[in-house]
């Protein structure tokens, strides 16, 4: 079994030690030790609630410097919507894509365009009706990870089509294969990103083998470079490729209002995507068809590597989304232009389904045979019956019941509780003080 | 009964919305723990959420116990509520005698003993009108 990737790091010169990361964790994948956080590899979902909430900007995320495209002969940017709503509206959506491909690029592909294909592929699948109710939307990777490791029930709920990151790279690829007659190896597509999970995503996809994109440039590395850009550079092609539905992905709701049905559920923010994902697993939620769930609050536009405050982003998004609107008519004659000139075989559902499985992966079982987890969980509640119940983290576990839980499996110990401990530094000095009350008749001298 | 098993026991509220569900769900988490398979999982806390709710709606709380060994689950909620007069009419899928407020909330469709016993391997009710009612419901936890 390969050992499991995660994009988000500490970084250990920042950090201080401090309890604010631990506690916001959903998988308590988070402990201090040795006055560092650090973080249990196998139940890391990317989820980036740790980078958010970090006061020491200790916590970052692993993603490719944009010097990593000239690996590749011919490089694409493909840019997440959210990029849109980083610049105030001076900047149109044109000039930005336009900024981008001075960076280096030979092309850019919008993911709002594959976004609208996945829109399509979506409405077929709920149009035919025979799935489990409700379907969950595997957009964010932080939420299908959180399901293969709190809610393994909910696995067979996922739309297992592909993410509009992976349709992208994949049309992007298929049309400059074709048009430019080159090899996929001398391809480079990079995602601009402003997630820790879409970084992971790439490096060790969860549905297949190996993704369509090659790397990922953080959306906070790049925001300077493509204003200077853009500041620049007067001239523009239109690459404005997607309407203004693509462009809505981006906000939170975005996806579940583009399927044009009533009885949906978009919720944002890993703690509310567990306490609705709870509610579906009760079986609460059967009249629903559709529940849309992203790791961060506002959609993508929240995101960890994001720049922009994301209220304000999603207003300017707004703006963005009218003015597709407005020259709408005229994109869809240049859609047609487009697929006219190159059969992208992605146009009927076949190519856009997962072809691996995701597992179940039950990083909290105490052991592999029952009887030792049953012994293992009889000495956890006696242990934690044992503990003051504050929670209050100065073991570097997130609460006590999370130290019960590392005690068992032997990486703590009792006395990493403070409160434990000062017991028995108060029963020592106790005893230590009977003790000197008490001199053999021959030596005291007190009398 | 296995000498290795772990017993449990949970105090169920009355007429405390908030806090109803508590039980089940401290049970789905030490079953995680135990590494039990997901679907067997979901029966179980269905099971015994439903069994709860029903202590919550109808008998002022009463009291969950709870043994799990290599084998099987067992749940047992006691409780010390008016009884049920009719068992037979109870089961029936619809029958539902909870107040307007409970049904207001979402409750009471009158699903809960016929799911229990439904998503449960073995399935007891003991009912004395006046003294209060035992369910007990078993879940395997090998296929």
């Amino acid at each position: 079994m390969e050992s499991y990737f995660h994009s988000v790091t500490l970084d250990e010169d920042n950090c201080k030690g401090c309890t604010n990361c631990i506690k916001r964790c959903p998988t308590e994948a988070i402990r201090v030790r040795k006055s560092k956080a650090r973080i249990i590899k196998e139940r890391c979902i990317d989820c980036g609630e740790c980078i958010r909430v970090c006061p020491y900007h200790a916590k970052k995320a692993i993603t490719d410097p944009i010097e990593a495209i000239e690996s590749f002969k011919y490089k694409i940017a493909i840019p997440a919507p959210t990029l849109y709503g980083q610049f105030n509206n001076s900047y149109t959506r044109n000039r930005i894509l336009n900024g981008l491909k001075s960076l280096g690029f030979d092309d850019i592909y919008e993911v709002a365009k594959a976004a609208e294909t996945v829109t399509n592929a979506t409405k077929k699948l709920i149009g035919k009706g025979n799935f489990k109710k409700p379907l969950i939307s595997s957009a964010c990777p932080a939420v299908v990870r959180l399901i293969q490791v709190r809610f393994p029930n909910l696995i067979d709920n996922l739309v297992k089509i592909e993410s509009p990151m992976e349709v992208a790279a994949i049309m992007a690829r298929t049309k400059t294969m074709k048009l430019q007659n080159l090899a996929m190896e001398d391809i480079g597509v990079f995602f601009i990103t402003p997630c820790a999970a879409k970084v992971t995503s790439i490096k060790a996809p969860y549905e297949k083998d190996k993704s369509a994109v090659d790397g990922a440039i953080s959306m906070k590395d790049i925001y300077l470079k493509l204003l200077n850009s853009m500041d620049k550079n007067k001239i523009s092609v239109n690459l404005e490729q997607s309407g203004y539905e693509g462009i809505r992905w981006a906000s939170s709701g975005g996806e579940a209002l583009g399927l044009g049905i009533d009885n949906y559920i978009a919720v944002d923010g890993i703690h509310s995507v567990i306490k609705i994902f709870e509610e579906i697993e009760k079986d609460r939620l059967e009249d629903i068809d559709f529940v849309e769930a992203l790791a961060c609050t506002g959609g993508c536009l929240g995101g960890p590597l994001t720049v922009e405050n994301a209220y304000l982003a999603k207003s300017r998004l707004k703006k963005h989304m009218e003015e597709a609107n407005r020259v709408s008519g005229k994109l869809q004659s240049s859609m047609q232009n487009e697929s006219d000139k190159v059969k992208i075989p992605l146009n009927d559902d076949e190519g856009l389904e997962w072809t691996g499985n995701i597992e179940h992966r039950p990083i909290m079982k105490l052991d592999e045979d029952i009887v030792v987890a049953i012994k293992k969980l009889e000495a956890l509640e006696k242990i934690n019956n044992n503990l003051p119940g504050l929670d209050c983290g100065a073991c570097g576990a997130p609460s006590c019941r999370a130290l019960a839980e590392d005690i068992v499996r032997g990486n703590a110990n009792e006395t990493d509780c403070i409160f434990k401990l000062r017991d028995r530094v108060r029963h020592l000095a106790i005893q230590m003080s009977e003790l000197e009350s008490k001199m053999p008749p021959v030596m005291d001298k007190d009398k | 009964m296995d000498s290795n098993s772990i017993k449990l026991c949970y105090h169920i509220p009355g007429n405390d919305f908030a806090l109803a569900g508590e039980a089940s769900s401290n049970v789905k988490k030490m079953l995680t723990q135990l590494g039990v398979n997901p679907a067997v999982i979901k029966r179980t806390s269905i099971a015994m959420y439903e069994a709860e709710i029903n202590a919550v709606i109808h008998a002022n709380g009463g009291i969950a116990k709870v043994e799990i060994d290599s084998g099987k689950v067992v749940i047992k909620i006691i409780d010390k509520g008016p009884g049920i007069p009719d068992i037979g009419l109870a089961m029936q899928e619809g029958y539902s005698t909870a107040p307007d407020t409970v049904r207001e909330m979402g409750f009471g469709a009158g699903m809960g003993l016929p799911n229990i016993k439904r998503y449960s391997d073995v399935f007891e009710i003991e009912s004395e009108v006046g003294r209060g009612t035992t369910l007990k419901i078993e879940v395997w936890l090998k296929v």
